[in-house]
């Protein structure tokens, strides 16, 4: 395996039994055969609908829930470990490795807690530093990264506006120096004028702390601005991946190109050229035969009904899954 | 144009126990009918509230200054909504010629009775019909809205649809009296993007159909530039800008307008920085002096800013903003 990929997945999958039946039971396959590789230092970007599997596939890097499926590989140039087997000391020191950022600054952090309990918990429920003092030190470095002040650990949540508790929320994640973080809609409850400033907390975070991002969101605009390579989900599976830059310019999968073309515009003089979709994403207890997307895709063909196409690189670092996409590049 | 509703020197108070605290300071403007009025603030702006009054329908504490009036113009004269306190009287403006559909269409509909049943007991609320004609009614409503199958949707709960379905169905409910106002408060705020685009067609076929008049909340300018005739921007209570669509996302004259649209990911710019506004929303128990804005603009003309509230200044006969910057020189 390459030196410079952290995270890498072959054919993994999540299921959930549902129903109680000992012999008779259905699977929901969350995330299905879903194949990548994440190069250290980067942004990478999961975008899809709700139900497409894009928080699970997260989770399950995180090890935050199990692995049916396939094989997924942590390597930091420090540890290597296999996310589908990892002991009880692996497991602990993996939780230290890799954090997540929860979407909602509200909930995620405890009101009874002061911004200081809140930030030094990792660090005492992981027995990383061994003393008060230490704590503290470790508590007031990353808070000031997070352009929070001794003033504000004093304080409790309540006492903050949505901009600075997710503030409060990434400092949380960074405390215990992790390398992978899964940033789950991180930015999606923020107002329009904050949002940006977190995103650049981010960006600028990941340079001066060298940190691995999978950043999960369903808001194209801001993946496009933030991420340098995105993938998108339907129903469970990858329908395409490609370094931002040449995704945007040149989506290949329908269902890209419709999730693109269903941003809307900021130009008024827009209004109606869009391409619409049709229906909604089905049920992952009931899924399409063949391939996923094909009872909304306006290119179906009869192939598209039986048989699932599988990820194929069509130029570069680009992949897709498409019966057709050739066919349809060609015909523009 | 046919005018619908005036709102003139909208103030509105809540009595909390930490005092008294201004949710709409002196707002004013018109809409007429077939006319769609954007409404864009972030959190706390005041937005949801001024639309509320709209339908007298804020919470017991409310206060209404004296100055404030709103008046619905119905073809039998104009309706002083602020007047009418009576439940009866209420009757025939909230749900009769303003019907409201919300951002979580699941809190809308009670859960354990079916969607027929509330729409009918709505329409013979407002009119006289027996309750066949009020299930003929509404069985056309929720086909007219794209409801596939609506004689045996009608039975449904709301549990049983979609959040698409869902969405559409409240839309129905709403349009079922034939509102002369619709108030649509982030509707497409909890969808997918590929619904959202499907849910604002639809509600731009029926504002050509009926006629009415549509407030459309929403913090999103992409969904306003797509949707909108007028927009009107607010901050902090406060209606700091208003225009034509075209005109305000093109030619922004309130810093905080500008602030807006620069802090938002361009899809047509990537390389563009994310320039957030500075600063957070301050609390509405520690309201600015001056103009509201002046804690966080980076145009602060001098000492003004912050101790005079600016006056509006008209750029065009159908653009007006409140900013110093503008003072005397409305027309350059």
């Amino acid at each position: 395996m390459s030196d410079d990929i952290l995270i890498s997945a072959a054919g993994l999958s999540v299921g959930y039994r549902l129903g109680k039946g000992l012999f008779q039971h259905s699977v929901l396959k969350a995330v299905d055969n879903v194949s990548l590789n994440i190069k250290r230092g980067s942004f990478f970007g999961l975008v899809g609908e709700s139900g497409s599997g894009k928080t699970t596939l997260g989770r399950a890097l995180l090890n935050a829930v199990p692995i049916t499926g396939g094989n997924a590989t942590y390597d930091d140039g420090d540890v290597t470990y296999d996310l589908t087997a990892l002991s009880k000391d692996e497991l602990g020191d993996y939780r230290r490795r890799a954090q997540l950022i929860f979407q909602d600054p509200y909930a995620a952090l405890s009101p009874r807690m002061t911004v200081r309990d809140i930030i030094a918990e990792p660090l005492e429920v992981m027995k990383i530093t061994s003393s008060r003092e230490a704590t503290d030190e470790r508590v007031r470095e990353i808070a000031a990264r997070c352009r929070l002040n001794l003033e504000h650990l004093r304080r409790f949540p309540h006492a903050f506006s949505g901009g600075q508790r997710q503030r409060i929320s990434i400092a949380r994640a960074l405390v215990s120096r992790p390398q992978f973080i899964v940033a789950d809609e991180a930015v999606a409850a923020l107002d329009v004028s904050i949002q940006a400033d977190v995103l650049n907390l981010l960006k600028q975070l990941q340079g001066e702390m060298d940190l691995t991002f999978m950043f999960i969101s369903h808001d194209l605009s801001v993946v496009a601005h933030t991420c340098d390579h995105v993938a998108v989900m339907y129903l469970g599976r990858l329908v395409e991946t490609a370094p931002t830059r040449q995704l945007f310019a040149a989506p290949k999968h329908p269902y890209t190109k419709a999730l693109f073309s269903a941003i809307p515009s900021l130009n008024p003089d827009d209004r109606g050229l869009a391409q619409r979709l049709e229906g909604e994403i089905p049920s992952p207890t009931n899924q399409p035969s063949g391939c996923k997307f094909h009872t909304r895709c306006p290119h179906v063909i009869d192939r598209c009904r039986s048989e699932e196409p599988q990820l194929e690189t069509a130029d570069g670092a680009h992949e897709v899954s498409c019966h057709r996409w050739q066919e349809l590049l060609a015909a523009g | 144009m046919d005018r619908l509703i005036d709102v003139e020197n909208l103030t509105l108070q809540f009595r909390t126990d930490e005092g008294l605290i201004t949710a709409v300071d002196n707002v004013s403007f018109s809409l007429d009918r077939g006319e769609v009025m954007g409404l864009v603030g972030e959190s706390g702006s005041g937005k949801s509230v001024t639309a509320k009054a709209l339908m007298h329908l804020n919470a017991s504490n409310a206060i209404y200054s004296p100055e404030s009036r709103i008046t619905l113009h119905t073809d039998s004269g104009g309706i002083d909504v602020l007047s009418l306190s009576r439940a009866g009287d209420l009757k025939v403006v909230r749900g009769g010629a303003i019907s409201m559909i919300f951002q979580e269409p699941m809190a809308s509909f009670a859960p354990s009775i079916s969607i027929g049943k509330q729409m009918i007991e709505q329409l013979q609320l407002h009119a006289e019909m027996s309750k066949a004609q009020a299930r003929e009614i509404a069985i056309e409503m929720l086909d007219r809205v794209g409801i596939s199958d609506p004689s045996s949707r009608v039975d449904q709960y709301a549990f049983e649809l979609s959040g698409g379905m869902r969405q559409r169905a409240m839309i129905a409910m709403a349009l079922s009296t034939k509102p002369r106002l619709l108030i649509a408060d982030e509707p497409t705020t909890a969808l997918d993007v590929t619904i959202q685009a499907q849910v604002i067609d639809l509600m731009k076929e029926l504002v050509d159909e009926f006629n009415m008049g549509i407030v459309f909340i929403t913090h999103d300018l992409g969904v306003v530039a797509q949707t909108a005739d007028k927009v009107s921007v607010m901050y902090l209570g406060r209606l700091i800008e208003e225009g034509p669509v075209r005109e305000v996302i093109r030619d922004p004259r309130h810093p905080y307008t500008k602030g807006l649209l620069a802090a938002l990911p361009r899809l047509d710019d990537l390389d563009a920085p994310l320039t957030p506004v500075p600063g957070d929303i301050p609390s509405p128990l520690e309201r600015p002096t001056g103009c509201v804005f002046n804690t966080r603009c980076g145009d602060v003309t001098g000492p003004v800013c912050s101790a005079t509230v600016p006056l509006e200044e008209w750029i065009d006969p159908a653009h007006r903003v409140s900013c110093h910057l503008y003072a005397d020189r409305g027309a350059s």
